[in-house]
């Protein structure tokens, strides 16, 4: 029985061929099964391993590296907020604090009715909107605990549209596969190596 | 006096709302480098890139075309570009990634014409999902326009590209250890030798690894000349060169401006740039080239943004992120959160990194939060010296990555320019701002 649905199979074999070795898919179909599931199961690394070639036990090795792979579940929405230089310059242990307050847990943590895990984040690379605060990947750029609060509301009641649920790191799939086989490359080369020592001849 | 009068050469698009799409970059020149690329040799194409004396915009700063040329001969090799930045207040490929994929697309096809290339990677920093899913769409608008996949643009040649996602790993931006990343495993950098990617790369193949901001420079340069970009700057820096700045400055945000005519006080300063600090306070501390960078004092605010004019006041220019520290932010507290950065971030590997980066971590701790003893600032220091014997710069390399032998630089830069705060953190018994 395979632990991917039958629409995240299929994908997940895409992925594996779009790589000259199966193992390079290892980090997307990390992704893809927490897209499925919400978290990295031990039955989902068992089927990456049969996609990869590997072992469970190397795929959790890599998996485990990563901070953004969670292998125990977590909420539908992962806050982080970053405490790096920039962000800590700009209150980020401050609204980070807030946080914690706010939603009633501490860094690591998941509210009890399953909706907010918090994190304390690095660089997340939106220096200049400081402190930066993330939501699933996505950038919500409220910098100040109001503002903090008026978002998490909004999520307890609904959905925000630019933010998919946790797991889903990209609504953008690949529309094509590889489409260059081998033998072309190889007759390309040669092409490119002849017309190169015509042109040296032609110069020489 | 800031010298802004150099076309921006990255940054034409990132000011507009549909810069990212495929018709937006059709109507503004997109994909015409592409064609003039195709119409010449490879190797003339290397050539303009060589002339350009493009320097990677990566953080350590090797040309571009002298790693090209570096490449081995081989049926199979590969192009991949780094977009893994996560360098501590370095957010400028994040912005190229969002507002300009295809400029990257295109540079990526133009430099894999160039170096014949059997497939590119597109390594995307897990946490930018916007940027991914601006990347991979541009990705697949290249296919669908004929600029990538088979015989693009009727020239013959084919190639793919695939995007690949990180997952939250800062060492994973070390080029080996997103080699290893790319090979579906933990993001280990590799051992030296071999010291170069150009000769044992992915799968062990050679291998190109760029920056994306050094490949988002390619389109321009071809479409004008090596000549004409090597006209900008001066000396080895040639060209523009995105800076990020962030931290005590009224306007942060990212700006593309001519290497070395510039001056750090020109970025900070300057109206059209950071237009002067937050609240007009004095500068106590700049860190010129992200968080492995010693800082500079405010005595050092004119050293004009290049290269080698960074290098030779003993710091780097790194990957371009200049941040404000202003007078009355707490320098222990600052060194105390890089250094918590770079002890999350070792990778492990080598004991003077994995053990220094949490000696040094709990000392600072203890100093900020209040258990600090006055033996602790020589302790800090006699720790890095032993993770970079003699403390100089650049570091001496104890560990397999630069990553170990940087973590000093914002220790050693504090205690030299703020000493007496270390002092009064033990006296007072932490710290009191706030
Ligand atoms: C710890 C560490 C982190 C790095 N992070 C990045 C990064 O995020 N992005 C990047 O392009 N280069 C990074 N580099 C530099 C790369 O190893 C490599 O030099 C660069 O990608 C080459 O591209 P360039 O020559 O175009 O600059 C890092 C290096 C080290 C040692
Ligand atoms: S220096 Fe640090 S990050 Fe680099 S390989 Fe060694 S342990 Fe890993
Ligand atoms: S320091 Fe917080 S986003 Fe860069």
């Amino acid at each position: 029985m395979s632990h991917f649905l039958p629409g995240f199979r299929l994908r997940a074999e895409g992925i594996v061929a779009l790589y000259p070795h199966a193992r390079s898919a290892t980090l997307p179909l990390c992704h893809l099964a927490q897209e499925q599931d919400g978290y990295l199961s031990a039955n989902a690394m068992v089927e990456i391993a049969e996609l990869t070639e590997t072992t469970p036990a190397e795929v959790r090795g890599t998996a485990s590296f990563f901070d953004l792979f969670h292998l125990e579940p977590v909420g539908t929405y992962v806050v982080g907020v970053c405490t790096n230089i920039a962000c800590l310059l700009a209150g980020g242990l401050e609204l980070l604090a807030h946080a914690e307050r706010s939603l009633g847990v501490a860094v690591g943590e998941t509210t009890a009715e399953g909706t907010f895990t918090l994190e304390e984040c690095e660089c997340l690379g939106d220096c200049d909107v400081a402190p930066c605060v993330q939501v699933n990947c996505r950038f919500v750029r409220t910098t100040t605990p109001d503002a903090f609060d008026s978002l998490i509301d909004q999520l307890r009641t609904g959905a925000i549209p630019e933010i998919p649920r946790f797991g889903l790191l990209s609504r953008v799939r690949r529309s094509v596969g590889l489409a260059v086989p081998t033998e072309v490359i190889a007759t390309e080369r040669a092409r490119v190596a002849a017309e190169a020592t015509s042109n040296d001849r032609a110069a020489g | 006096m800031a010298k802004l009068d150099a076309p921006q050469i990255v940054t034409s698009r990132v000011g507009l709302d549909d810069g990212h799409t495929l018709a937006r970059y059709l109507a503004t020149g997109g994909y015409e480098s592409l064609r003039r690329a195709l119409s010449m040799s490879p190797a003339a194409v290397a050539e303009e890139v060589d002339a350009a004396s493009l320097l990677g915009r990566g953080g350590a700063g090797f040309p571009a075309g002298r790693k090209w040329s570096m490449l081995k001969k081989d049926p199979v090799t590969y192009l991949v570009v780094n977009g893994d930045e996560s360098e501590p207040a370095t957010f400028k490929d994040r912005l190229l990634m969002e507002r300009d994929p295809h400029q990257l697309v295109e540079g990526v096809i133009i430099s894999a014409w160039a170096l014949q290339v059997t497939a590119a990677f597109i390594f995307v920093r897990g946490e930018f999902g916007l940027g991914l899913e601006r990347v991979l769409t541009a990705v697949n608008d290249a296919y669908a326009h004929g600029a990538l996949g088979l015989d693009i643009f009727g020239s013959g040649f084919s190639l793919d590209v695939v995007v690949h996602p990180g997952a939250g790993a800062y060492i994973c931006g070390d080029e080996t250890a997103l080699l290893e990343t790319l090979e579906g495993k933990r993001g280990f950098p590799r051992i030296k030798p071999p010291f170069y990617p150009a000769a044992i790369g992915l799968y062990g193949q050679p291998t190109v690894v760029n920056n994306v901001e050094t490949l988002s420079n390619i389109p321009w340069i071809v479409l004008n000349g090596g000549r004409a970009f090597a006209a900008l700057g001066k000396g080895r820096s040639t060209g523009t060169r995105l800076f990020a700045l962030s931290g005590r400055v009224r306007r942060p945000g990212v700006y593309e401006i001519e290497m070395v005519h510039n001056t750090f006080r020109d970025l900070i300063f300057d109206p059209a740039l950071g237009g002067g600090t937050t609240d007009d306070v004095a500068i106590k501390a700049v860190i010129p080239g992200g968080a492995s960078s010693p800082w500079f004092g405010p005595d050092l605010l004119d050293v004009p943004l290049g290269q080698d004019e960074v290098a030779e006041h003993g710091s780097m220019l790194g990957s371009g992120s200049v941040i404000v520290i202003g007078a009355n932010d707490c320098a222990v507290r600052a060194a105390w959160r890089l250094t918590r950065f770079f002890q999350r971030e070792s990778c492990g590997q080598c004991t003077p990194c994995r053990e220094g980066a949490g000696w040094l971590e709990r000392i600072l701790r203890r100093l900020e939060t209040g258990g600090g003893r006055r033996e602790d600032i020589d302790l800090l220091l006699d720790v890095c010296d032993n993770i970079a014997p003699g403390l100089g710069w650049p570091p001496q390399q104890t560990t397999i990555c630069p990553l170990g032998p940087s973590i000093p630089s914002p220790i050693t830069s504090a205690i030299a320019l703020c000493k007496d705060e270390f002092f009064a953190h033990v006296e007072h018994g932490g710290c009191t701002d706030g």
